[in-house]
This record gives structure tokens, C-alpha cells and sequence, in this order.
């Protein structure tokens, strides 16, 4: 009696313990898949910075370069990235903050809905470099813009554009519902309430998805390579008509087809670091600032 | 009687819609000027001989347009980096999902999303000065700079969007699933591999489609990275040429509406399509498997 009891105990508990075992041990993979990722940007990071800390100096934030790149600063492509980022959100963030307003607050669920919704989702998906394609073709060629700051900042507005449509609906979205129908029931019109009230209310949330498609234009290279961005110019950019140069295409061409990539080394990594500094550092900032909208809406 | 307001409200209305109208537009537009400027090329060679054509050489006299070895690039690294990419994002967001702490994964997910943020070009320069010499003197290899590589560095870039949209998925699975499983005395992995995992697959399907997108896509890594040899890989570590690279390093040097020009326009149909239809399929997942709580299972 107690014999068969025992067998039966102890078989069990020979089961769950393998059954917890096996738990155990697949866990412990699954915290090193996050930890494995975590590795991957603190190793990129690090890397980066530790070797590019050394050539970042007044004099590399200032002066243009000289001696065929190989000495002095990044002036230009600093200046450069700024224009190309600033004026692609310009150009975007009102056609996007209208799109997601028309999407979110007027359009009536249904066919036509869900089809702006797939274009939008394909244009997020569509390859930079064919933005560049596009850009090349329709901005420099046809529309006669030529290889300028205009025809880099309209390219890189059309690919930030589904960014921001994406966080400016997020935004409209966390806007209760109860706002609309008070307002509503006060007398105004659909648009005097996304204006005075929901706007308002999903502002926050809309500027930070802005810094999100300012970061993400400042990084991109493919879509400029075509459209705007030039190896060398001896000045500042005068005018929208101007090539210009920008950090991401500088650091691509310096580390390949440079004539001394060796001797660059430095700037490369000088660029690199100020490039994801000013990328992750607006990142952070727009996380930051999101966890904190998200907090005060509960 | 139509007031003022109510006007005004129309046509700011349609204001709204001609704006919606604009952006989507643009998706029509890049249809338009890709063929405009693509479809020359078919005047010269047959569709068949571009796809299919084994041999890539635009500059010599006559010129090869075959862009088979490129596709091929491009489908083989982006097989590699899912390879690596669906494992690690999947695991990290099963982690960030069921088992972290809540304060742990408040500091992971941006992490992630950082590393989402990264510049493309930083990655690839990355690739270049760091994980290529160290595969050069690892395996033996004549060159660093190949496949396994650029597949390798395309993770970093499809890992954040196959993480955090998978992580949605299987936080949006109904508790009452899990507890019923539980409850049934299954351990916490049984329930998370039979019960959670199976309940999210349509939104991880599509984190998966999206994140091969983002891959195939992906122009400077592979372009720095991936080696640039147009032809097609017998080894991990052979050096190839996807279609984006092929395309960004030799749109400076195409002759304005030469062959050349227009069969990278073509190269870039290809792709178009081939992003467009993993985003058209990933649209059809996430509408036809929808999760709508305990009822849709």
C-alpha cells in the first residue's frame, strides 16, 4: 500500500521536476535574448563612443574640412544634417498632423478607410532607397529642383511622413472620447472642437512624434545620397537651392570611398559619435517625455 | 439653414481629405516614377531575362542586365538575419512581456527602441571597422565583409520591429486564457507555448513580415557590409550584392536615362514589390486573424 503510494509520489514529482526544469532553463534563454539585445546597442554605443570622444573638439564642431578631409571639422554636414531635418518636419508635420486628424477625428470607419490606412502602412514600408529613387526622379528631375537641399528635405518629409501620422493618431487617440462630446454638446462644430479642445489635448503627444521623424531624417542616408547630399562644399549652404553635405553621407563616404581611410579614421568615428549622440539623444528625450504624458493620463 | 460655422466646418473637412488625400498620394507617385523611369530597360532586355538573368555587368560592352544574383543577395540575407532576428526578437519580447519585472521592462523597452533609432549608416560602419576583421581573423575567411555579416548587422535592425510589435500581441492575449491554462495545473512555460503563444501567432506573424521587410529594405548596411560581389553565394560568407546596395552605389555613376540608369529603376521595381507584397500580406494577417478576446478562439 504505502509502497504504491510512494511510487506514484515519487513519479510525479519526477515529471514536475523535469517540467520545471525545462522551465527553468528555456527562461533563462529567454532573459538572455533580452539581455543579448541590450549588449547590442551598449556594445555599439560604447564602441563609438570610446573611440570618437578623442576627435570631437571646438575645432571639429566649427571649422569645414581641409587637407582632402583628412584634418579639421565637420561644420558643414552638421549644418547640413540640421536643414535636412528641421525642413523635412516642416514640410511634414502639418500634412501629417492633417492626415491623422482627418483619419482619427472625420473619416467614417469602413472600405475607403482601411485602404488610406494599407497605403499608409506600405509607404512606411517602402525602401529608403527607393525614397531616393523617387526623390531623384520626381523632385531633382522633373519638378527641376536639381540636387538641392529642397529636393533632400521634400524626399526625407515624404518618408518621415507615415511617422508622424502614426504618433500624431496615437495622440488623438488617447484623447477621451468624453472631451469631444462635451464640447460637442456645448454647441461647437467638429471643428472648433479638434481645434479647441482635442488638439490642444494630443499636442504633446503630436510633438513627439515629430522628434521622432526629425531623428529619424537626421540619420537616414540612402534617401539624400541622390537628391541632395554632396561629398564636399567649401561653404554653408546659401540657399534651398544648394548641394549640400550631411553627417550620415559623410561618414558612408569617408569610411568607403575616401582615398585615405585610414588616415580619416578619426573624423569617421568623431561623426559617427556626434551623429548617434544627436539621434538616440532625441530619442531619449521623446521616450522620456512620452512615459511621462502616458502617467499623467491615468 | 447652413450657417457660417457649418460651412466653415465642411470645408475644413475637405480640406482634411484632400491632405489625407495628398499623403497616400505620395505612395501612387513613387508607383508612377519608379515605371516611368523603369520600364525603358524592357525595350532592351525581356522581363524574364532581367529577373532571371544571371549576370550583372551595366558598364562593360554589351552590357549583362540580369539581376537574378542581386535578388538573390537580398532574399539569402534577409533569410539569414530572420534566422537570427525572429529567435532573439521573439524570446526578448515573450521576456519583456510575461516574465520581466514591470520596472525592468520599463527601462528594456526603450532600449529597444533605441536600438530601433540607431542610423543605419552607424550600424554598417559598425559592421565594417569592428565585426568584419574580427570574422576576417575568427574563421579564416579572405574577406570580412560578406552574407553572414550583413545579415548579422540587419538583425540590429529588424530585431526592435519584430520585439516590440510581437511584445503588443502577446500582451494583448486575454488573462482569463492564461489563468484558465494555469488553473489546469500547466506550469508557467506550458502555458506560455501552448496557450499564450498559439493565441498571439497572427500579431507575431506579422512583426515577423514587417521585420523581413524592414531587412530586404535595409540600404547602407548591406551596402558597407555585405562585400558587393554581383554574384550568386555558395557560402555564408561569400561576399554579395543585394538589389538596394546595387542600386545606391551605382545611381552616381549611371549615365542620366542610360541603360544602366533605367535598369536600376527596374532593380528598384523589384523591390518595391517585393516590400510591398510582405506588407500587403502582414495587412492580411493582422485583419483576417484578428485577436477580439476569448471569443475569436
Amino acid at each position: 500500500m504505502t509502497d504504491e503510494k510512494t511510487i506514484i509520489e515519487s513519479s510525479f514529482d519526477r515529471v514536475y521536476r523535469k517540467r520545471r526544469l525545462i522551465q527553468k532553463s528555456l527562461f533563462l534563454l529567454f532573459r538572455l535574448a533580452a539581455l543579448i539585445n541590450c549588449a547590442g546597442l551598449f556594445l555599439v554605443v560604447s564602441f563609438i563612443a570610446l573611440k570618437g570622444y578623442k576627435a570631437i573638439s571646438w575645432e571639429f564642431l566649427t571649422q569645414p574640412p581641409i587637407d582632402s578631409m583628412t584634418k579639421g571639422g565637420i561644420l558643414p554636414c552638421i549644418v547640413g544634417t540640421l536643414c535636412l531635418g528641421i525642413g523635412s518636419i516642416i514640410v511634414a508635420l502639418p500634412i501629417g498632423v492633417a492626415s491623422a486628424i482627418y483619419l482619427n477625428e472625420y473619416a467614417s470607419p469602413g472600405r475607403f478607410l482601411r485602404l488610406i490606412r494599407l497605403g499608409i502602412s506600405n509607404l512606411a514600408g517602402v525602401p529608403s532607397v527607393v525614397f531616393g529613387l523617387f526623390g531623384f526622379a520626381f523632385f531633382v528631375v522633373y519638378l527641376k529642383m536639381g540636387e538641392s537641399i529642397l529636393a533632400g528635405v521634400l524626399t526625407l518629409a515624404s518618408l518621415t511622413l507615415p511617422v508622424i501620422i502614426g504618433s500624431t493618431e496615437e495622440a488623438l487617440k488617447s484623447v477621451p472620447d468624453t472631451y469631444r462630446e462635451a464640447s460637442l454638446a456645448l454647441g461647437a462644430t467638429r471643428w472648433q472642437t479638434i481645434y479647441r479642445v482635442v488638439l490642444p489635448a494630443a499636442l504633446p503627444g503630436t510633438l513627439t512624434g515629430a522628434i521622432l521623424g526629425l531623428s529619424r531624417a537626421a540619420g537616414e542616408t540612402a534617401p539624400i545620397m541622390f537628391t541632395a547630399a554632396v561629398f564636399f562644399t567649401p561653404g554653408l549652404p546659401g540657399s534651398v537651392f544648394d548641394k549640400i553635405m550631411a553627417m550620415p553621407y559623410h561618414i558612408y563616404v569617408l569610411a568607403t570611398a575616401g582615398t585615405n581611410i585610414e588616415a580619416t579614421r578619426p573624423l569617421q568615428y568623431g561623426t559617427a559619435l556626434l551623429l548617434i549622440a544627436m539621434v538616440l539623444g532625441m530619442n531619449l528625450v521623446a521616450i522620456i517625455w512620452r512615459s511621462v504624458l502616458r502617467k499623467r493620463m491615468k | 439653414m447652413a450657417t457660417i460655422r457649418q460651412r466653415t466646418d465642411n470645408s475644413v473637412r475637405f480640406i482634411f481629405f484632400v491632405i489625407a488625400l495628398a499623403s497616400i498620394s505620395i505612395l501612387f507617385m513613387i508607383m508612377i516614377f519608379l515605371f516611368a523611369e523603369g520600364m525603358p530597360i524592357f525595350k532592351k532586355v525581356s522581363i524574364y531575362q532581367f529577373v532571371f538573368g544571371k549576370y550583372w555587368y551595366p558598364t562593360s560592352s554589351p552590357p549583362d542586365f540580369g539581376i537574378f544574383a542581386l535578388i538573390v543577395a537580398s532574399v539569402a540575407v534577409t533569410m539569414v538575419s530572420a534566422a537570427i532576428s525572429i529567435p532573439l526578437g521573439v524570446m526578448t519580447a515573450v521576456y519583456l512581456a510575461e516574465l520581466a519585472h514591470k520596472r525592468v521592462a520599463e527601462i528594456l523597452k526603450p532600449i529597444v527602441e533605441l536600438l530601433a533609432a540607431l542610423p543605419s549608416v552607424v550600424i554598417g560602419f559598425f559592421g565594417m571597422v569592428v565585426v568584419a576583421p574580427f570574422l576576417q581573423d575568427t574563421f579564416g575567411i579572405p574577406t570580412g565583409l560578406n552574407l553572414f555579416n550583413a545579415a548579422l548587422m540587419l538583425s540590429f535592425m529588424s530585431v526592435p520591429t519584430i520585439c516590440s510589435l510581437s511584445e503588443d500581441a502577446i500582451y494583448s492575449v486575454p488573462v482569463a486564457l492564461k489563468e484558465g491554462s494555469l488553473a489546469l495545473g500547466a506550469t508557467h512555460l506550458e502555458t506560455l507555448m501552448r496557450v499564450v503563444l498559439p493565441a498571439s501567432i497572427s500579431g507575431i506573424s506579422t512583426a515577423v513580415i514587417l521585420g523581413m521587410s524592414r531587412a530586404i529594405g535595409e540600404t547602407m548596411v548591406v551596402l558597407m557590409v555585405a562585400g558587393g560581389a554581383a554574384m550568386v553565394p555558395s557560402s555564408l560568407f561569400d561576399p554579395v550584392r543585394p538589389m538596394t546596395a546595387s542600386i545606391a552605389a551605382e545611381m552616381a555613376e549611371a549615365p542620366f536615362r542610360g541603360d544602366h540608369y533605367h535598369a536600376l529603376f527596374a532593380t528598384g521595381i523589384v523591390l518595391f514589390l517585393f516590400t510591398l507584397l510582405f506588407n500587403i500580406i502582414a495587412d492580411r494577417i493582422s485583419h483576417k486573424y484578428r485577436q477580439t478576446g476569448e471569443a475569436s478562439l
